[in-house]
């Protein structure tokens, strides 16, 4: 597992949570752990041709939408290109979503991506960004429901890049 | 986060992630990730610092043909104002884990009610 840094201090939020599971007399929260290396491929195009698409898990969805369950829900939610931040919304069980729900750019980067575009840095943002809500407890329901979907999605999108957004 | 981005990269997507939870990210390993040490709920910036969330967005989209090998790369933004002691301390957001769809505000459940009815959530 790769440590952070000299000089980086870091808070240990595995930690924390363990520390106040105990306290609490919970069984401990099982973060995902790999110790087998990940895939590593590289973009077939360069980053100026490339569409990324975006996919977001602090709970953002659209003014009409429906809503996230704050309970192990694997739906996600797509949020077109060209959507503006003022119809933008969070909803979320496990984070303080002051700043997000005043400026969804600090958890949902669009607006920065279709800015890198525009500037000629970035080819294209996908038709739609992917969303839903993270905090998840269920890794089987997650493997077997939300997972496939976001692949599946990810490629009939089109997309040379993945900008994953956790909270 | 970090099983979507193996998933997604094994299905021969390239990812790269934001993250500012060291601890979290390593122990998922997903193939790529840049760290900003800021609170939790604030991945990809400062609130209202249009200029760092575009550099952010950009350093992460870069480290896809940048790194060379499966890592965490720490950026060098600064979050504005002491942090650390909260995020150590006993302050928890958690809210109760709600088994009907939750909503911003009230306009929100209104406008979703009248596009959806009142049915679960889809799956879009």
């Amino acid at each position: 597992m790769q440590m952070p840094p000299d000089g980086l201090d870091a808070v240990d939020y595995i930690g924390v949570t363990k520390a106040a599971y105990d306290a609490l007399g919970y069984d401990s929260y099982r973060w995902a752990h790999n110790d087998e290396p990940p895939a590593f491929v590289t973009p077939n195009v360069d980053l100026a041709d490339a569409k990324v698409v975006i996919i977001a898990s602090g709970g953002v969805y659209r003014h009409g939408d429906i809503g996230f369950t704050h309970k192990d829900d694997t739906t996600h939610r797509e949020i077109p290109a060209d959507t503006a931040d003022a119809a933008l919304r969070v909803t979320h069980f496990a984070y303080d979503q002051t700043a997000a729900q005043e400026d969804p750019s600090v958890v949902f980067p669009l607006q920065a991506v279709r800015r890198l575009v525009d500037d000629g840095i970035v080819g294209s943002v996908a038709d739609m960004a992917l969303t839903f809500m993270g905090g998840i407890y269920s890794q089987r329901r997650l493997r077997e429901q939300l997972i496939p979907t976001l692949v599946r999605r990810t490629h009939e999108l089109g997309a040379d890049v993945a900008l994953l957004v956790p909270v | 986060m970090g099983l979507i981005a193996r998933a997604i990269e094994a299905s021969g997507v390239a990812t790269t992630s934001l993250t500012s939870a060291w601890s979290i990210t390593a122990s998922a390993n997903p193939p790529r990730a840049v760290f900003n040490d800021f609170p939790l709920g604030h991945t990809a910036g400062v609130p209202g610092d249009r200029e760092m969330q575009l550099a952010i967005a950009r350093s992460a989209l870069e480290a896809a043909w940048t790194m060379p090998e499966p890592g965490i790369t720490v950026l060098d933004h600064q979050w504005p104002g002491e942090w650390r002691d909260d995020a150590r301390g006993p302050v928890d957001h958690r809210t109760e884990r709600l088994e009907t769809p939750q909503y911003q505000n009230e306009d929100d459940r209104a406008a979703a009610i009248a596009a959806h009815g009142e049915g679960p959530a889809c799956g879009c």
